[in-house]
């Protein structure tokens, strides 16, 4: 029982992070069709400047880890804006060269990470408590498990707040609904394209500062490898479904733990054929729309 | 699409000579020649590429040394070896539009098929010579029953779907070469070559030589498989495919046999150069199952341009060699003596590539092959281009 209950949390815990990168591809993918590879780098790039200010602040304390989160985000909205301004508006509806240019930018950003900060993972401080382990009906469950659910239930709450309550949500909604009658009815969506990017890429920083935490160091490649977990995330959930995402985050997440404990560690292939599974039963994915 | 392709229906030989006092004479005789120059100076260039280790060309900053040197040597089979693996790729994308990030598997497959076959016989006490041919044939039985499995469960979806399955396939591929089960792949540290059963001649370094006429053969195959494809009715098909699915399919025909066709020859050319890749370095290491492995031959047939055969083998062989002297300046004194702003990025041959990457695809859409085109019709645009936009 209290195996089971571990494993779930942490599974929780890791799906807080997939979802965290997911909920940025998906609403990207689906209010403009870009598949965009760059966003492994945001969360990189967001990783490596917040734990930059947060440690030269106040190293491993509560302070430095929020200072790091606030930075974090600021600059994976900034990065991902200005992505999208500089480089893939000029791609406008040519969406295999939109995802061809994040291609290359994850490639280039890769290597300039590698080149300021070295190939090595550099190994972070965290405050005392999320190093700790909490007891509950027998488990003992690491802290830092909570602080990634609650930011990821935090991240979700707000985004679909913004969505439902305010007037560029409803032009988000709309857009991924149907964007042709939305430009239609005089309404410039592009204006929302720099939206959705800055959002994506906000939580995409989030998630990076919070996976220096759970992994307990930053490295160039932190960005990749959560990627190709997020694609898989987005393409179960549904393609520009956050509500998809959300719970196919979840699912791959709790799978892979499962997996890695009772199958000798082969969580990454379960997800794999879980993909492979959804995508040959029901192509769209578990919430997407109707190709 | 293709510069060659208006060319390649004209009967060359069978045009009637009362037809050549048309009006139209003279621009059909110089239809009529062209494919036969096209040939003639593809059979010299592979003629030149064949003589390169018997002479001592320098190219300073190209080549590390003299053609006839190793090391060049071995530089330019593993070019020309990337350069079929791109050829193959990009028969996939720009022939049938199939995006896949899969195509490292199968290169993957070759690779490490070989390795582990000529591992598993070396047991046995059969001729060397045999066993050598006979892993070579089980590498390729294999290579044709995983590109047949994968290409017929991720052609059931289109699109960015299908470009996931196939990046979930290789994924699982690359994670299981990383597990190393059973001892067999080597894991992390890669694939060592077991030279017992393989001819003498394809061994050390002294032997550089025949490895780069093995590769050269190996891209010239390709090429020629890739030609033979283009040309068939298959091609004919999985091009129009491309450009329209739905009316493919309203004519009566079936885009998913020959999407699976085209899928899987190009799978297995790509086992085929991955083959020659594991005789050429004497081993795999698993970077080359990796899904960045994939994107890199994306950006090589995108740099090269995607709607020319042979912007696929010029792309594999600038990526290469630029790849390599970018890793040589990178150590050099001159970038060492730059400043940090401008030698971190300098020394990061990747960091180039890429940035070099995203130029072309904003400002160069044709590719490297593209531009003789737009230098002569001053088109912004590449002809492919437009229609790729229209129906976005």
């Amino acid at each position: 029982m209290s195996t089971l209950l571990l494993l779930i949390i942490t599974g929780l815990g890791l799906g807080a992070l997939y979802f965290l990168v997911a909920s940025g591809l998906s609403l990207i993918y689906g209010l403009m069709g870009v598949l965009n590879f760059a966003h492994g780098s945001f969360l990189t790039i967001s990783a490596f400047l917040g734990w930059e200010v947060g440690r030269r602040v106040s190293d491993g304390t509560w302070a430095g880890l929020a200072i790091s989160a606030v930075v974090g985000m600021l600059v994976g909205a900034v990065v991902a804006a200005a992505t999208e301004y500089l480089l893939i508006r000029r791609l406008y509806e040519r969406h295999i060269e939109q995802a061809l240019v994040t291609v290359g930018l994850a490639l280039a950003s890769v290597a300039l990470f590698e080149g300021i900060w070295g190939t090595d993972p550099i190994y972070t401080q965290k405050p005392e408590w999320l190093g700790q382990t909490t007891e509950i009906l027998g488990a003992k469950i690491p802290n830092d498990r909570f602080l990634l659910i609650a930011c990821a239930a935090l991240v979700l709450g707000g985004i679909v707040l913004f969505l439902q309550r305010t007037r560029y949500g409803l032009i988000i909604r709309a857009g991924v609904e149907n964007r042709s009658m939305v430009t239609a009815l005089g309404i410039d969506v592009r204006r929302s394209f720099t939206i959705v990017f800055a959002i994506g890429g906000a939580a995409a920083g989030l998630g990076g500062v919070l996976a220096s935490v759970y992994y307990g160091y930053v490295s160039a490649h932190l960005g990749s490898v959560l990627l190709i977990f997020a694609f898989i995330v987005t393409v179960i959930g549904g393609l520009g479904s956050l509500t998809g995402a959300a719970i196919a985050s979840v699912l791959v997440a709790v799978l892979q733990q499962f997996a890695n404990y009772y199958l000798g560690g082969t969580g990454d292939l379960v997800v794999v054929i879980a993909l492979a599974a959804v995508l040959l039963v029901r192509p769209r994915g578990l919430m997407g729309k109707v190709a | 699409m293709n510069p060659q392709r208006t060319d390649a229906g004209a009967p060359a030989h069978e045009v009637d000579p009362v037809d050549r006092a048309d009006a139209g004479e003279r621009s059909a005789v110089a239809s009529a020649r062209r494919p036969f120059l096209l040939i003639g100076g593809g059979i010299a260039l592979v003629v030149v590429l064949a003589i390169l280790p018997l002479l001592a060309i320098d190219l300073p900053g190209v080549l590390p040394g003299p053609t006839y040197t190793p090391g060049t040597l071995q530089l330019l089979a593993y070019a020309m070896l990337i350069a079929a693996l791109a050829l193959s790729y990009r028969m996939m994308f720009g022939l049938a539009g199939l995006l896949s990030f899969g195509h490292a598997l199968f290169f993957a497959a070759g690779a490490y098929g070989l390795g582990m076959t000529l591992d598993a016989f070396a047991p046995v006490s059969w001729p060397s010579e045999l066993i050598f041919v006979g892993s070579i044939a089980v590498t390729l039985v294999l290579g044709i029953v995983l590109a047949a499995t994968v290409g017929s469960l991720a052609l059931r979806v289109t699109g960015i779907s299908f470009a996931m399955v196939t990046l979930a396939f290789a994924q699982a591929g690359s994670v299981l070469i990383r597990r190393n089960p059973g001892g067999t792949t080597g894991g992390d540290e890669g694939l060592s070559l077991d030279i017992d059963h393989v001819p003498d001649a394809l061994v050390g370094v002294v032997n550089t030589r025949n490895l780069y006429w093995l590769a050269l053969g190996v891209l010239v195959f390709v090429y020629l498989v890739v030609l033979w494809v283009e040309r068939s009715r298959a091609g004919r098909v999985a091009e129009a495919v491309r450009e329209n699915e739905l009316r493919v399919r309203v004519i009566g025909l079936r885009p998913y046999t020959v999407k699976l066709l085209v899928f899987i020859v190009a799978s297995v050319l790509a086992a085929i150069a991955g083959m020659g890749y594991l005789l050429l370095q004497s081993g795999a290491s698993p970077r080359i199952a990796t899904a960045d492995f994939t994107l890199t031959l994306l950006v090589i047939v995108v740099l090269g341009g995607v709607g020319y055969r042979w912007g696929a083998i010029v792309g594999g062989i600038v990526y290469t060699l630029l790849d390599q002297r970018l890793t040589a300046l990178a150590g050099s004194d001159l970038i060492a003596g730059l400043p940090a702003v401008l030698r971190v990025p300098l020394s990061e041959p990747l960091f180039i590539l890429g940035t070099l990457f995203i130029l072309v695809v904003l400002f160069l859409p044709g590719g490297i092959a593209g531009i003789p085109q737009r230098m002569s019709t001053g088109r912004k645009q590449h002809p492919a281009e437009t229609e790729e936009a229209a129906d976005a």
